[in-house]
């Protein structure tokens, strides 16, 4: 049987390229450069040094807690779709030879939105990092709060807060890359609580959804609105990364804000 | 009542809200303006004054009554500046050891192109980040309407309390029902799926306690509040810093934990 091919277009150039050959080339376009979204695992491919990833809590599968309609089929889809069993990956690495813990979310798993099982693995993975004495990396993408978990999904972002800070309070580092999209109840919590807060080039970064900010106000959004460029700009995220840099990047600040040298050889 | 029904009190253009049971329940309430950065936001009020002889920092959100003060206050939607002036009266409170008390009743933050601009969501996590760990009591009293992450940046507290008919929400329920049936006259159906009222909340071990309000004047119910009010504060207030803060992480921290 012929092995099927998928077909992607790009939404900047239009060119249309096949999904392994987006694969290989970190989901950037052949054509214009153009960053096509990750799932985690592409990226944690892309980050950590060969065979160093262990991953944190795998198990941990998300439940309808609050019994809420068509909550199970949803999840249900989203863990066919992705192999994942919720939309963050949480782990320990090297990156670039520095011990660090590492989380990432996926939009292609409910739109990474966060439910308790993505509040409670990010917490966790903080409070490893705090105990271990290690830094956080965070690549972040997220359309908010899970609305299928009610309110125990808005109370994760108290409480993942909360890790952030003791894990900041004990002197180590953290640096949240937010990447396309990373919105609502994330960008009002750990996206914005990094000790350097970085982005990737092009990525729709804000709070309020566009179409509701243009639903309340009547007002025409500029061009760029809520761009990394437009964050970089108002003094929001600290630097852009490029994909292809990323790793040599992150393991330079990483280097420069944590004992490396010492602790951790 | 349904949860809907709930909603609708909730809201009620002459429900007393935080700015009143301030006027009751402190006194010689002094007003603080401004986030010493950009502006006052009057949709969050905040200041010092006594309760029962004891000085506490108080913050509201503020809807206002008439229609100018309304408009002039933005229906209660916090920009960003009202955070920030929230966060400076509780850097103050615990510079000078005072306890601070929230009153959330508010539709959101505010959504608007000059508020994204100035940073809604950093001013929202920047009040988390620093209310986990802000070394003085805090009560954060649900009065009423919490909306999603412009409510919690007020709420990050020792205890919670939530008044009878007050709800607190991740979305509301039309924009729930708009995503969830694409007809956002189903938020009925979607206030209950949402289990927003105070006694989900109860449950959900995420108030400590609910402020009674069936058969109750509001002047009544000022009592209860100021009664518990000071109850909670004479105990919180005995612990030390470090155990208080480690319950405070502890309550956040037990929420949806599997």
């Amino acid at each position: 049987m012929a092995k099927e091919t998928t077909i992607v277009k790009c939404k900047k150039c239009g060119q249309e390229t096949d999904d392994a050959v987006l694969r290989k080339n970190g989901r950037m376009c052949p054509c214009c450069g153009n960053y096509f979204r990750m799932s985690a695992r592409e990226r944690i491919a892309l980050l950590a040094d060969r065979g160093t990833f262990r991953e944190h809590d795998a198990s941990m599968k998300s439940e309808n807690i609050i019994d809420f309609p068509e909550y199970d089929e949803k999840l249900e889809k989203a863990i066919e779709a992705t192999g994942e069993r919720d939309a963050v990956v949480t782990g320990h690495a090297k990156i670039g030879g520095i011990m660090t813990t590492l989380f990432v979310m996926d939009s292609n798993f409910m739109m990474a939105s966060m439910g308790t099982v993505v509040g409670e693995k990010i917490t966790r993975l903080f409070e490893y990092a705090t105990e271990n004495r290690l830094p956080v990396v965070g690549y972040i993408c997220s359309g908010g709060a899970r609305m299928q978990e009610g309110v125990l999904s808005l109370m994760q972002m108290a409480k993942v807060s909360a890790a952030v800070r003791w894990h900041n309070d004990a002197g180590l580092f953290y640096m949240p890359v937010l990447t396309d999209p990373t919105t609502g109840g994330i960008t009002a919590s750990f996206a914005m609580e990094g000790d350097i807060i970085a982005a990737e080039p092009g990525a729709l970064i804000g709070f309020a959804g566009q179409r509701v900010i243009e639903q309340t106000t009547g007002e025409k959004l500029p061009k760029g609105f809520q761009s990394a460029e437009f964050q970089l700009e108002h003094g929001f995220v600290d630097l852009l990364i490029s994909r292809e840099e990323s790793q040599k990047v992150i393991s330079r600040l990483l280097t420069a804000n944590t004992a490396a040298g010492r602790k951790f050889r | 009542m349904n949860a809907y029904e709930k909603v609708g009190i909730a809201r009620a253009a002459d429900r007393p809200m935080g700015n009143w049971y301030i006027s009751r329940i402190i006194d010689n309430f002094t007003e603080l303006h401004g986030d010493r950065r950009y502006s006052d936001d009057g949709a969050i009020v905040g200041g010092i004054g006594f309760l029962d002889g004891m000085p506490v920092t108080c913050i509201t959100m503020n809807r206002g009554d008439t229609i100018e003060d309304r408009i002039k206050r933005n229906f209660g939607c916090p920009s960003p500046e009202g955070y920030r002036k929230a966060l400076r009266l509780m850097k103050q409170a615990e510079k000078f050891q005072r306890p601070v008390i929230c009153f959330v009743g508010s539709p959101g933050a505010y959504c608007g192109i000059g508020a994204e601009e100035r940073g809604q969501g950093q001013a929202i996590a920047e009040n988390l980040w620093e209310m986990c760990a802000l070394k003085t009591p805090i009560i954060s009293v649900v009065v009423g309407e919490g909306g999603s992450g412009g409510a919690l940046a007020l709420s990050v507290a020792d205890k919670i309390f939530m008044f009878e008919n007050a709800v607190y929400s991740v979305i509301s329920p039309e924009g729930c029902a708009s995503i969830l049936y694409k007809d956002s006259s189903k938020a009925p159906e979607a206030a209950e799926a949402l289990r927003l009222t105070a006694s989900d909340l109860y449950r959900m071990k995420i108030a400590d306690a609910i402020i009674p309000e069936s058969y109750k004047a509001p002047e009544e119910i000022a009592r209860i509040l100021k009664k518990s009010i000071i109850s909670e504060l004479s105990l919180l207030s005995k612990q030390s810093m470090p155990r208080l803060l480690a319950s405070r992480y502890g309550k956040f921290r037990a929420i949806g934990t599997l």
